[in-house]
């Protein structure tokens, strides 16, 4: 029982060996994240197993096989640590249908455990941990005013996504508090990345808790259509309230009777 | 509620809602169901003469269907009128004035169908126009003027009048002249002045971080004018195009653009920061979310795409010896949208 | 019997009524229920006045700034201005605050909508013929009021979806050459934001300018109606010289009121379950703010749209900006178009009809192809214009890229006009050919074999 118990450290160790040798430019140049838990153990170590051979068949083909990235293929993924590793995989982003595709949510492409795979193998090029978030501690008139003046602009005020030019900005009426923290780490695609110093892990809070909040909207004027302002209301005004009335006057005015008519000879130039 | 799962809650009700919407739906659908069954259109029955007069029993029908609409018009105005001083919910008062209104709208309408006589009546029309009054009436206007000899002189003279008078109307709102270029051009923006966030605090040149995007305003000044806010952002020094007169002004790499666009002043709160170079090709850039202005931070706030006639002012930027983020100098040019005073 | 003949006695002995009364009571409307839509407007605008008075009572117009206390917990706190102050209260504390509020807004939006599918009934029947120039002219100016009027309206709370188009129509007003300036200054109190006059005005211009206005124009339009009768569709016994149709009362007086009662039902239902700017999830106007996605009012979707698609073009002489961008597409293509909708009698005599007799006969559309064609090809580009002011919201919902759609938007201004003339111009000729009724199907005569084997005529 012990030899195997050598055994397979050994391997651990030999693979861990292997694999920054084959990383290339000196390996990794960011430090170990302090943050992240240290692989202790058989499990996490099979786990760090496991996603270094799912990311070799999922992922090198695009990131490389030592996550150092292929030109015009995929980015270096050594130092973006566990917090983009979670996002990508969680909202089903990554891996994408063809390279240079904008990422977009969709369904996580593999189970839980493989995501936790995966993630703790990305993790283990150093980089931000995955992040705590409490929206309970949160304000909620803080985070509106936070995101009124760093996110509305692209997600609009109430979080229905909108665009920019060069990508689609998703809506967010499905995130979780923890992809709200991570996304505004990471700063995925073309969306900007905060800083501490820019948005403090307090803000965070407060944001999650404003995005939570346009989750359950306060919809007291009744049916919500959206809750993108205009476009909808002037389709209800028109689909809604003016074939209504269409029909009314239909149904309340006279018809042209219908015995047979001769046409009328054309007026001035008609045809 | 867990950080880790989704809004849960917002399934069961969105499935409530959906429920409660579908039953609205129906309840529309049999309205009208019940409305156009009521209302046949009219054009099927003969037109110019009603044919033998309908059985008593129809009109007696008739005006009882009409009474019961209108005594439930009562009973829904009653309604409204309850739930306005108990339980006004927007949306129960809603339904039952619309439905009192309703239901008025089908009494009125069975009532017009049905109770009454109608017939079609037919009209002569009175053809309006009498040439011998209208000369009559040219005839009294030219009488007025029967004194007048030289009418070309006194057009003239009237229409050199009316011109005075206009300019004279017009000219003290262009006399505004002077005051209002400092006006429009007055910005807050000059060598030292200090960065603040919203709340009042320094903006560390170490607090913006790369690809980050924050909102600024000159210190110790109103925010909500137009000269205030700007944009700070950090990009990789190495790749800056700035033109070689802004050669220093991005220390760091930390870059200072207006926040109003040039366009139709709307606030430009959209940064796109790319996250690595393979992955978009376009540059990091700022752009304005009503007309999609895109503005390129590495080359000046050059128009990239977009309406906007005029590059994003810049603002250039020096390190204090505390860390904090100063203007080096005024603007680079006029804020906001053009109009005939800014000069280039 | 004697109650009516002692109300008529009463007006009569002091006003003389008794003939008035009869004229009115006796007048004959034509029936046609393409006749019904200035009425839809009529009424919707009543249910904007009596909506609009209950909210005016409550309503502050002024952006001094003041700390919420009302019952909407995520706002308590936040500073704001008064205006906003009282639109939130209004939703959330005055009883039947919000059903007034959204039923007021629905009603200027079918307002609108009401008098544009008039004034298409009215350019497709050519019923702005001699002698209705007047009127149609007075209608025109009725439609860019009631647009006015609407912005103004819903620019008053201050929130932050309606002070973006504030900004953006003072930057319009700017870039109107040489004058622009001055005038935006003076109308704005100043550079934008501007000072505390300008709700002011705003709110004068919405509560009592346009609609004194508009009241005034509809009497008149209303009037002018009575004095040269309404115009008819022609069929059995409809000669241009006499009228035939149903007399106001009993009957088109009790179609009527069921019409205003329906036309109050449907905007108050709405008002009461269909939630319409809900300003509270806006939340309040800042100048350094800015959300995506931000709209008008669907009526001014074109203007947008015009602003949008415009190339960045503006012209300099001498140093100075001669023509902001701005003013092509909200000052030069909305003046364009309206100057177009008022000149349309006087084309249509001089190079449509090419006839300067009066009318009071319609024509179905396709009885003047040329003529209906044009319009047809007009709106549409129109609605070109209207359709690229959603451009991002097709780019979000179906992935057609933001700046392709700009540039398939302008080829299509170009493009489907031409198109949708040849189109329709086909459409007309064919229907009046083959006789066919675009809804109802075919009337005319069959020939049919009998039993027999002779044939018989029968008329459908």
């Amino acid at each position: 029982m012990r030899r195997r118990l050598i055994g397979l450290a050994a391997l651990v160790c030999g693979t861990f060996a292997l694999v920054s040798l084959a990383g290339g430019e000196g390996g990794s140049a960011a430090p170990r994240a302090t943050g992240t838990p240290s692989p202790g153990g058989l499990a996490a170590a099979r786990t760090l197993q496991e996603g270094q051979a799912l990311f070799a068949s999922s992922c090198a083909a695009c990131h490389g096989l030592g996550a150092e990235g292929i030109k015009r293929r995929g980015p270096s993924l050594r130092g973006v640590g566990a917090a983009a590793a979670d996002f990508y995989l969680q909202t089903g982003r990554m891996p994408l249908p063809s390279p240079g595709a904008q990422p977009l949510r969709t369904r996580p492409a593999f189970p839980q455990r493989q995501i936790a795979a995966l993630v703790s193998y990305v993790a283990s090029f150093g980089g931000p941990p995955v992040p705590t978030v409490a929206p309970a501690r949160g304000s909620l008139s803080r985070g509106h005013d936070l995101f009124a003046l760093d996110c509305a602009g692209c997600h609009t005020i109430q979080g229905q996504g909108g665009i920019v030019t060069g990508g689609i900005v998703p809506s967010l009426n499905v995130v979780t508090a923890r992809q709200v923290a991570e996304a505004i780490r990471v700063g995925p695609y073309v969306m900007p990345r905060f800083g501490p110093a820019e948005v403090s892990d307090a803000d965070i809070d407060s944001i999650a808790r404003y995005v939570q909040s346009t989750q359950h909207p306060q919809d007291r004027g009744g049916w919500g259509i959206g809750r993108i302002g205009p476009i909808t209301e002037g389709m209800v005004a028109w689909l809604l309230g003016m074939a209504a009335l269409l029909l009314v006057a239909r149904l309340l005015g006279e018809r042209v009777e219908d015995e047979p008519h001769e046409p009328r000879p054309p007026q001035g130039r008609a045809s | 509620m867990s950080p880790e799962e989704p809004a849960g809650g917002s399934r069961e009700e969105s499935s409530r809602e959906g429920r409660r919407r579908r039953r609205l739906w129906t309840l529309l659908a049999a309205l009208a169901l019940a409305a156009s069954r009521v209302l046949r259109p009219r054009g099927s029955r003969a037109r110019s003469d009603r044919g033998p007069a309908p059985p008593v029993g129809a009109e007696e029908r008739a005006e009882r269907l009409v009474a019961a609409l209108l005594l439930l018009t009562a009973l829904s105005g009653a309604g409204f009128v309850t739930l306005f001083v108990l339980h006004p919910d927007t949306q129960l008062l809603g339904a039952t004035l619309g439905a009192c209104l309703a239901l008025l709208a089908l009494a009125l309408a069975v009532a017009s169908s049905r109770l009454v006589v109608s017939e079609t009546k037919v009209e002569q029309r009175p053809m309006p126009g009498d040439p011998m009054e209208a000369r009559q009436a040219a005839e009294s206007v030219q009488a007025g003027g029967q004194r007048v000899t030289r009418r070309r002189l006194l057009g003239g003279a009237v229409g050199a009048a009316g011109a005075g008078l206009a300019a004279a109307v017009v000219v003290p709102v262009a006399a505004l002249g002077p005051g209002l270029e400092d006006q429009l051009s007055h910005t807050p923006w000059r060598a030292g002045r200090r960065l603040v966030d919203a709340e009042g605090a320094a903006v560390l040149a170490a607090d913006v971080n790369p690809g980050g995007f924050l909102t600024a305003f000159a210190e110790g000044v109103d925010q909500e004018q137009l000269g205030s806010p700007v944009a700070v952002v950090r990009v990789d020094p190495a790749s800056l195009r700035l033109p070689a007169a802004r050669a220093g002004w991005a220390p760091e790499g930390i870059l200072a653009y207006s926040k109003i666009c040039t366009h139709a002043a709307c606030a430009i709160s959209l940064y796109r920061s790319p996250l690595s170079p393979s992955t978009q090709a376009r540059g990091p850039a700022l752009v304005c979310p009503c007309h999609y202005s895109t503005f390129d931070v590495l080359q000046g706030g050059r128009v990239e795409f977009g309406p906007a006639g005029r590059p994003l002012p810049q603002l250039p930027l020096m390190v204090d010896a505390a860390g904090a983020l100063r203007a080096a100098g005024p603007l680079s040019e006029p804020v906001g949208p053009a109009w005939w005073g800014d000069r280039r | 019997m004697s109650g009516s003949e002692d109300v008529m006695r009463f007006l009569d002995e002091r006003l003389g009524a008794g003939r008035a009364v009869r004229f009115v009571l006796d007048y004959v409307f034509p029936d046609h229920w393409s006749f019904l839509l200035g009425e839809i407007a009529l009424y919707s605008f009543v249910v904007l006045v009596a909506t609009g008075t209950f909210l005016a009572l409550f309503f502050t117009p002024d952006t001094a700034p003041l700390i919420y206390h009302g019952s909407y917990a995520p706002l308590r706190g936040a500073q704001i201005s008064a205006a906003y102050d009282s639109t939130v209260r209004l939703s959330y504390d005055v009883k039947g605050g919000l059903l007034m509020r959204q039923t007021h807004h629905w009603a200027a939006l079918v307002f609108v909508a009401a008098v544009t599918v008039h004034l298409l009934r009215i350019i497709f029947t050519g019923a702005f013929r001699k002698p209705r120039e007047i009127n149609y002219v007075i209608g025109v100016t009725m439609l860019a009021l009631a647009m006015l009027e609407g912005f103004a309206g819903y620019s008053l709370p201050d929130d932050l979806l309606s002070g973006m188009g504030l900004a953006i129509a003072w930057s319009v007003a700017m870039s109107i050459p040489l004058v622009g300036g001055p005038f935006a200054t003076a109308l704005w109190g100043g550079r934008f934001p501007g000072t505390s006059v300008f709700e002011s005005r705003l709110f004068i211009a919405h509560v009592f300018v346009i609609p004194v206005l508009l009241a005034a124009l509809i009497t008149i339009h209303l009037a002018m109606i009575m004095i040269q009768r309404h115009t008819q569709f022609p069929g059995s016994g409809r000669r241009e010289d006499n009228v035939v149709g149903t007399p106001l009362w009993p009957s088109y007086a009790l179609r009527s009121l069921g019409l205003f009662a329906s036309v109050a039902a449907v905007l108050v239902a709405m008002g009461g379950l269909v939630q319409i700017n809900p300003v509270w999830l806006w939340g309040p106007y800042h100048l350094y703010v800015g959300t995506n996605g931000a709209q008008p009012d669907w009526y001014l979707g074109w203007l947008i749209g015009a602003l949008r698609m415009m190339p960045n073009l503006e012209i300099h002489v001498f140093g100075h900006t001669l023509v902001p961008n701005p003013f092509f597409g909200g000052v030069l293509f909305p003046s364009v178009v309206f100057m177009v909708l008022y000149a349309v009698p006087w084309i249509d005599r001089r190079f449509i009809s090419r006839e300067a007799a009066p009318h009071h006969l319609l024509d179905r559309p396709r009885d003047n192809p040329l003529r209906t064609a044009l319009a047809a090809a007009g709106f549409s580009a129109v609605a070109v214009v209207f359709a690229a002011g959603s451009a991002d919201r097709l780019f979000f919902q179906f992935g057609f890229g933001y700046e392709g759609a700009i540039w398939f938007f302008r080829g299509a201004f170009l493009v489907a006009p031409v198109v949708v003339f040849v189109l329709t111009r086909m459409i007309c000729v064919e229907l009046r050919r083959s006789g066919r009724h675009p809804l109802r199907g075919w009337s005319g005569s069959v020939l049919a074999r009998t039993r027999r084997g002779g044939f018989q005529t029968i008329d459908r």
